[in-house]
């Protein structure tokens, strides 16, 4: 059996990747890709502690993390396509009208 | 057992009138605004001339409960009416000298602009007036005092657009405001010491209490009492805006300024003649501040030459008479020259109006002159009145005068003296303004263009080529009011106003009803002399020697410049008291206070926040990936904090 912190390192790992592509990266869709990152990390740990202590409320919460991760794709790239159509670019830095 | 007398439909009637002129006034005829105005002062004199004709039949003091007021523990305050003998008298004086008025002012404000305006104040007055003569309680009478005084500012201040004008109703309003703060300190005292407002409670009070010998709260309550019936009735010190008041239209000055509202401190001062009559100083007080007054406005008197100020200084110096009166203890003698100094003195106020409409606008008496052959009915109404004024029996003023003299002698023969002597100044100076006005030649401007004063004064576009006779709705109040000039001091033969007073006031001086003996006439005899001695100086000094007063005048130079300039106290005033409120005002309160202090304090707290807001503003720049790293930051506090916390245990 592999032992929990193994599980845990791994999600950490997976959530940490994903806030440093947040933090870095300036294309929009590669953001995206780091949210997502960051959400399956988190689920990750969910189901390790699940099985760990044989609770299922554990997976259920994955389960609605993956329904909100899914809508969440639909209307962000929704909005990506638009930006993209009106903007002509996809780098975060440059989508900064409401700047002061 | 007391019928209803419907007492509150008095003041209530010219309310009326003056909502209705107020409100719908603007867009009416002048008709229609006459009709209303004279209509509802008219009822209100007709109701009280019904009052007046069951008042025998009433179980006395008649009281009418309206409505409540204020409710507070044990304290209580109601909408109630008094009627009394005292009442009654200044009612039937207040609606019908008031009626008589208001028929003038048709005559006399008819081409003026605002002419809706002048009858809505007009009525609001009448409806103050009665509000404070009928009330049953302190409080209520308070409402009309300070009513009254706003119905004087704004009439005085009725041509807001000339400068004089304006500052001349401000002037009264803050003068009266100085007495109206005594007075309100003395309510309070009664308030605290009495538990109520009412007069009958306050008085059933008083009754059982000594005489106070010394200073104590009677006294108090009398000296403050005193100050608010100062400013109100143009005493010293406080008699400075008086003059000035007669800046508003003349018919306002005739009623407002000589026959009604400047009587009402007198009205106070004798309705609260239980706690003045247990209190000899505060009493000493008014009399001493009576006489004063009597003999100061007098003398100021002689040396004016605007007809209208003349009247004013004589009216200030008639008000010192009724004090003189109320100060020694014969408060039905005081009552008695306010109802015919009421009479004579709104005569010659609506006589002056209808001299200066005949001269067209003019005010100085130096350009008047001659003008008994022009506008004979004026003259005799004129006449008249100045005979009532100057004492000449068997006019009103005769009676009245003497009898304050005779309980003045009676009390302290220097008070009579200083009143004889003003008595003879009245003389002169009233039968100086008569002789200027009507004897000689005219003096004045006989062209078509009268200046400033048309317009001032609203007459219309009738040439005034002559002096020309008013209309006879301006001469029949005169008419009426020469009648009641000529034999309205015969009530008081026999004492008999003092008996129908003695319910009120109690029988003051039996004695003088048990010896009406030598001492009585031969003071009338000296009264007499004096006012004829004041007559035929006048006479002498301006219709037979008229190049003598310059003289005089030049002879006394430093004198007669200082009494001019009516002993520059207004000057003084404005250096002592209005100088330094401006300045402080000015430097203290204004650049100090609320300038530095609490404009700062906002501005202050205002630029703060928006300097703060400023730099904090940086925060959100609206770069997605710096607001990922305050996330990210902050996020990592709290985890740093939670695993401190899981650390500690």
């Amino acid at each position: 059996m592999v032992p929990l912190s193994y599980y845990l390192v791994l999600s950490g790992i997976l959530f940490a990747c994903g806030v440093a592509g947040f933090l870095i990266k300036r294309n929009i869709i590669t953001i995206f890709m780091s949210i997502e990152l960051m959400l399956n990390g988190v689920n990750l740990s969910f189901v390790a502690f699940a099985a760990h202590w044989h609770v299922l409320a554990g997976q259920i919460f994955v389960f609605f993390v993956m329904v909100v991760a899914a809508a969440e794709a639909a209307v962000g790239l929704a909005i990506i396509i638009a930006v993209y159509r009106t903007r002509e670019t996809l780098n975060v830095d440059q989508v900064n009208l409401l700047k002061l | 057992m007391n019928q209803s007398l419907h007492l509150w439909l008095i003041p209530v009637l010219p309310l009326a009138g003056a909502a209705i002129n107020g409100f719908l006034g603007k867009k009416s005829s002048r008709t229609a605004v006459s009709t209303i105005g004279l209509f509802f002062s008219g009822a209100a004199f007709a109701s009280a001339l019904w009052v007046a004709l069951h008042f025998s039949s009433l179980q006395l003091p008649y009281q009418e409960y309206v409505a409540h007021w204020i409710r507070s523990g044990s304290f209580s305050v109601d909408f109630a009416f008094y009627l009394d003998q005292l009442s009654l008298v200044m009612l039937l004086v207040v609606t019908g000298v008031g009626f008589l008025i208001h028929i003038y002012s048709v005559g006399y404000m008819w081409d003026d602009p605002g002419y809706y305006r002048f009858f809505s104040y007009l009525n609001l007055f009448m409806f103050f007036m009665l509000t404070l003569v009928l009330a049953n309680n302190y409080l209520l009478m308070f409402i009309g005092w300070e009513g009254v005084g706003l119905a004087s500012y704004l009439l005085i201040g009725f041509w807001f657009t000339k400068d004089s004008a304006a500052s001349a109703g401000k002037k009264a309003f803050i003068v009266n405001r100085i007495g109206d703060f005594g007075f309100l300190i003395g309510l309070f005292l009664i308030i605290q010491n009495f538990k109520s407002l009412n007069f009958d409670h306050v008085f059933e009070q008083v009754q059982p209490l000594g005489l106070e010998t010394s200073a104590g709260l009677l006294t108090a309550i009398g000296i403050l009492l005193m100050v608010g019936a100062c400013g109100k009735s143009a005493q010293i010190p406080l008699y400075v805006w008086l003059p000035d008041a007669m800046e508003g239209p003349t018919p306002v000055s005739a009623l407002i300024h000589a026959a009604t509202m400047v009587t009402a401190g007198v009205y106070m001062v004798s309705r609260s003649h239980l706690i003045f009559e247990r209190a000899p100083i505060a009493l000493t007080v008014v009399a001493v501040t009576g006489t004063l007054t009597a003999f100061f406005a007098a003398t100021i008197g002689i040396t004016q030459t605007d007809i209208k100020k003349v009247l004013a200084y004589s009216t200030v110096s008639q008000l010192g008479y009724m004090f003189i009166a109320c100060g020694v203890g014969a408060f039905s003698a005081g009552i008695f020259h306010l109802m015919t100094h009421a009479f004579f003195k709104g005569l010659l106020f609506l006589g002056a109006g209808s001299v200066i409409h005949a001269v067209g606008g003019e005010q100085d008496m130096r350009k008047m002159g001659g003008l008994k052959t022009y506008i004979p009915m004026t003259f005799i109404v004129m006449l008249i009145a100045t005979a009532a004024i100057a004492g000449i029996p068997p006019l009103a003023g005769f009676w009245s005068k003497d009898e304050i003299l005779w309980k003045a002698w009676e009390a302290n023969p220097a008070y009579w003296a200083v009143g004889a002597i003003t008595a003879f100044i009245t003389s002169f100076y009233m039968f100086r303004l008569l002789f200027l006005t009507f004897w000689g030649d005219y003096k004045g401007i006989k062209v078509d263009d009268h200046g400033q004063a048309h317009a001032a004064h609203g007459h219309g576009d009738h040439g005034h080529g002559e002096p020309h006779e008013s209309p006879w709705v301006m001469l029949g109040p005169l008419v009426v009011l020469a009648v009641l000039s000529l034999v309205g001091g015969l009530v008081g033969i026999h004492n008999g106003f003092e008996h129908f007073l003695e319910p009120v006031f109690g029988s003051e001086f039996p004695k003088a009803i048990a010896e009406p003996g030598n001492t009585e006439w031969l003071l009338m005899g000296v009264s007499v002399l004096f006012s004829i001695a004041g007559l035929i100086l006048a006479y002498v000094l301006y219709v037979s020697k008229p190049y003598l007063p310059q003289k005089i005048a030049g002879s006394l130079n430093g004198f007669y410049e200082a009494v001019l300039n009516k002993y520059y106290v207004d000057e003084l005033y404005a250096k002592i008291f209005v100088k330094p409120l401006i300045d402080g005002s000015t430097n203290i309160l204004w650049q100090g206070v609320d300038r530095k202090v609490i404009d700062d304090t906002v501005n202050n707290a205002a630029a703060g926040a928006r300097h703060v807001s400023d730099e904090v503003r940086h925060m959100q720049s609206g770069n997605l990936r710096s607001y990922a790293g305050w996330i990210s930051a902050g996020a990592a506090i709290v985890i740093a904090y939670m695993i401190w916390l899981g650390m500690g245990r």
